[in-house]
């Protein structure tokens, strides 16, 4: 049956049945590279994406349960910091996939979409975190390269980034 | 340097089991220098024999110059993360004299990337940066033999930068490497003759030059090989068992239900032999029937009960019994010894676990396949595509596009071996996603092992006699798709050298008059999993038992544990990692354990040498245990390489940052578990790893010496920084873990039971 959803800001008809996890229409009917599949069971972060700008485990989230709601996957990420943050120009990248970058943070970089995913989401509601809050924040996407001394780097990194854009 | 060992020198002090009398066979070995032979990579070409590839001994098969005066340097390395992509055009660049930006690399494919073998046991640099190195010296020297008959100069009053060839005194001449040759081939030989240059003039290799593949990971433009499409391909899924049995034993399909999964529209039943698999148009459909298919399996129940009667079972059967080292006289040694530390140690099995299960494309034809893998070896991966097809290898061609690593091998080749069974089976390109419990529990694991191990002192703290018996089975031969489907038989591996006591976690860190290394090879799969390299492999259960050992050694002989290794340390490379680390963590001398501490929390320090095969590694860990609830977290880590020359410090300092998380992850939490029939760790809830919230902080030290040979970075200070953390665990508690992983109940029982310290 046909569904509707907002991705990216984009409205999206996909033909699907609506028990269907929303990786799959994700990956195969749009075409997009950022949420991937890690294990189908919500334990590793993989396939993370905002909706209503929460971190939500696509994997196992049925189309049924986000029809309407606005879906954000690492390529809508810019557009939506530029939303949350008022921006008039949607940058090329969000602070952490910037941060990410300068900090040289990722290896595989596989399990990123999940990592910056879920650091955008942190970031959006608490824009100094400490090392607690970050550790705590993340303790849900695991990293099998063990890059994570150089993400905490980054995602401190973006948020001064941030704080510096807001002044 | 070789020696061939008596028989009758085998003679111990050590309890264990008496070889002959037990049914052991006794194969006489062989005794290398460890450190002669591991830093000697030059002597590695990198290039690999086969059928239907191109010729390695011509240089177009390696560097293409073209019209806009850039180059493509084709390579046959697998980028893993590991960042090989960019630090080989790193060296090319250097050697040819192009800048970063003149220099590209290529896709890898079968037929047209040359040949390097697995891109593995951190031979990237170490040998195929060799190859590489030659090759661009190669071209260089031929590009400037035109650019003489161009400018009617002679090649020694030549200049390059950024491939202008310019004539000294006279900059008026010039010619770019573009104009001499632009996109036409050198046909030349490959010589590895030209003259390399000096590295004091390096410009490029040395530097952080930023990963090429980093930008695209993090915007979302990278193409994983989860995201290749091929037209009309069909989602397919395994259907196995949830986790492997005895490896020697297999899986047998009783009976198949095609009716459970009627309800699933386009679903079709795969089978080939004991293979079993579904296609479907859709993916998810794929996914639900798998799940949903009745299948019944014969497995037989013939498992260890317990991850102790697993060890004791490897130690209580027939052995193959070897010197992989006799040095000296241990027993002479031992009997005069001023303290001698002794003691059991035991590893788990563990797993690759990659962060995504392997996904893999094929699309056989009659006469032709096409096949998309992750396997870090192209030419491998045709090899085994061809076996399970029967096609010659000058029909398939196999692509390399980049996954999440396994850190050795996975499942890369099972899943592209069986993406071929279902393409040829159904007729139509087939896209093959493991799920994560396929791949938890059909991996190859790390073989668990189990080691006697003793080590003695003279009154002043020099190591006098260093012995090691160690017992795990070998690495398995022959993959579980080919096994279903009939053509391989399950075997053992033969010929790799990790699959046993090495020597470089096991005495090779230390200056050892009278040193035996015992390899004790548990022949026969029944019973055992399927086994394989796993990052650095044997290293850490070896440094776990070797390094405790030591430890122990210098608590016995009340001397500080970083003191009591310089002092016996194995030459300035061991030297150098050893004190960075205890520099960079502030080292201040003490005994181990001497610290009084009362109350809940405790905290400890560990120092430890170790590597792989080559290289030189060191670690000290900062740990807290709870000794209520058992937890141990690690807050700081300190890790040190010496892989000779650094082609890019930044890449070789998250190497070491990444290795010490993994040696964490490794040594305190990680463990196949098993029922008496089969794996029942299938996920990362049931296989628990390292996460966020449990990582260190890390200080990684370079040791670069650009002036000697690199011989890798991907993998040499796991196994000091597993045994830095077991340390750190006897300074803080004061008493010895003997089996790994250090889990909550596991620390528990040993702080409830354990002597408070163990000697001999």
């Amino acid at each position: 049956m046909a569904i509707r959803l907002i991705v990216n800001q984009r409205m999206q008809e996909v033909e699907a049945a609506p028990d269907t996890p929303l990786l799959y229409v994700l990956m195969n009917e749009l075409s997009l590279q950022g949420p991937r599949f890690g294990c189908g069971l919500a334990q590793c972060g993989a396939c993370s994406v905002l909706v209503d700008g929460v971190e939500t485990r696509s994997c196992v989230t049925p189309l049924s349960r986000v029809e309407g709601k606005p879906i954000t996957t690492l390529e809508g990420l810019p557009a939506w910091y530029a939303q949350q943050q008022k921006l008039s120009a949607v940058p090329a990248l969000h602070p952490i996939q910037q941060a990410v970058i300068d900090e040289q943070a990722l290896q595989c970089g596989y399990c990123y979409n999940g990592q910056m995913i879920k650091a955008a989401e942190l970031l959006s509601k608490n824009s100094t975190p400490t090392d607690a809050e970050i550790r705590t924040a993340m303790n849900g996407h695991i990293c099998r390269c063990g890059t994570y001394p150089r993400l905490m780097k980054a995602i401190k990194r973006a948020a001064l980034a941030m704080a510096g854009g807001a002044r | 340097m070789t020696e061939i060992l008596d028989a009758g020198d085998l003679s111990s002090g050590l309890p264990r089991r008496d070889f002959l009398k037990a049914g052991g066979m006794l194969v006489v070995g062989f005794a290398v220098a460890p450190s002669a032979f591991a830093q000697n990579p030059g002597q590695r070409t990198g290039a690999f024999e086969g059928p239907a590839q191109p010729d390695a001994d011509q240089l177009d098969t390696w560097i293409a110059i073209h019209a806009d005066n850039t180059a493509t340097i084709i390579h046959g390395h697998h980028e893993l993360g590991q960042g090989i992509s960019t630090t080989l055009l790193m060296i090319a660049a250097e050697e040819l004299d192009l800048d970063m930006s003149q220099v590209r690399g290529m896709p890898l494919e079968t037929g047209k990337s040359p040949n390097q073998g697995l891109t593995a046991a951190s031979s990237g640099i170490a040998r195929g940066g060799v190859r590489v190195r030659l090759a661009a010296a190669d071209a260089r020297q031929a590009l400037l033999g035109l650019a003489s008959t161009r400018l009617g100069a002679p090649v020694e009053r030549f200049t390059v930068s950024r491939g202008i060839v310019s004539v000294a005194g006279d900059p008026a001449k010039k010619v770019t490497y573009g104009e001499l040759l632009g996109d036409k081939h050198f046909s030349v030989p490959f010589t590895g003759r030209a003259p390399i240059k000096d590295y004091r003039k390096h410009t490029i290799v040395g530097t952080r030059i930023p990963r090429r593949d980093v930008p695209d990971k993090a915007s979302g433009k990278y193409v994983y090989l989860q995201h290749v499409k091929v037209p009309g391909m069909l989602h397919g899924r395994v259907v196995r068992p949830r986790g492997q049995g005895s490896f020697l034993h297999g899986a047998k399909v009783m009976s198949v239900d095609a009716s459970s999964i009627a309800d699933i529209p386009g679903v079709r039943i795969v089978r080939r032999g004991d293979f079993l698999g579904v296609v479907a148009p859709n993916e998810w459909d794929s996914v639900k029937a798998a799940q949903q298919l009745k299948v019944t399996w014969d497995m037989p129940a013939i498992l260890p009960a317990s991850q102790e009667a697993l060890h004791n079972r490897m130690r209580a059967g027939r052995t193959v019994d070897r010197f992989v080292l006799d040095r000296g006289d241990c027993t002479a040694a031992f009997a005069r010894a001023a303290h001698v530390a002794s003691g059991r140690y035991d590893a788990p099995y563990q797993l690759h676990g990659p962060f995504a299960p392997n996904c893999a494309i094929a699309d056989v034809k009659r006469d032709s396949a096409l096949v998309y893998s992750s396997r870090q070896t192209i030419y491998g991966t045709r090899q085994v595509v061809c076996g399970v097809t029967g096609l010659a290898p000058d029909k398939v061609v196999v692509r390399f596009y980049e996954t999440s690593p396994s850190y050795g091998r996975g499942c890369q080749e099972d899943c592209a071996m069986a993406a071929a069974v279902m393409s040829q089976e159904v007729g139509a390109p087939v896209r093959l996603q493991l799920m994560r419990w396929d791949e938890h529990g059909w991996d190859h694991y790390q073989q668990a092992h189990t080691a006697d191990v003793k080590v003695a002192c003279d009154a002043s703290g020099k190591i006098v006699g260093y012995e090691y018996h160690g017992w795990q089975h070998n690495f398995t031969a022959g993959d579980t798709t080919e096994i279903l489907v009939g053509t391989k038989k399950p075997g053992e591996g033969d010929g790799i050298r990790a699959q046993g006591p090495t020597l470089f976690n096991t005495g090779d860190q230390y200056a050892i008059p009278n040193w035996r290394i015992v390899n004790h090879r548990v022949p026969g799969m029944s019973g055992y999993f399927k086994a394989a390299p796993l990052r650095s492999p044997m290293d850490i259960a070896l440094s776990f038992a070797g390094e405790q050992t030591v430890d122990q050694l210098a608590y016995m002989a009340n001397i500080d544990p970083y003191q009591f290794r310089r002092q016996n340390v194995n030459g300035e490379r061991w030297l150098g990692v050893l004190d960075a680390v205890a520099k960079a963590s502030n080292w201040m001398p003490r005994r181990a354990a001497s610290i009084k501490q009362a109350g809940r929390m405790r905290t400890g320090r560990g120092i430890a040498l170790g590597t792989h095969l080559s290289s030189y590694g060191a670690a000290v860990a900062e740990i807290e245990v709870d000794t209520e609830t058992g937890v141990i977290v690690a807050k700081k880590m300190y890790g040190s390489i010496d892989p000779g020359q650094v082609i890019n410090p930044g890449i070789v300092e998250r190497q070491i940052e990444s290795q010490m998380c993994v040696a964490c992850s490794r040594l305190l939490k990680e463990e196949v578990t098993f029922s008496t029939s089969n794996v029942t760790s299938l996920d990362w809830s049931t296989y628990p790893p390292l996460r966020f919230g449990e990582a260190p902080e890390v200080t990684a030290v370079v040791v670069n010496r650009p002036n000697v040979p690199s011989s890798g970075a991907g993998e040499e200070a796991l196994a000091a920084g597993a045994a830095a953390l077991a340390n750190a665990f006897f300074d803080a508690t004061g008493v010895r873990m003997h089996t790994f992983p250090l889990t909550p109940n596991r620390v528990l029982a040993a702080l409830q039971s354990a002597p408070k310290t163990t000697t001999a």
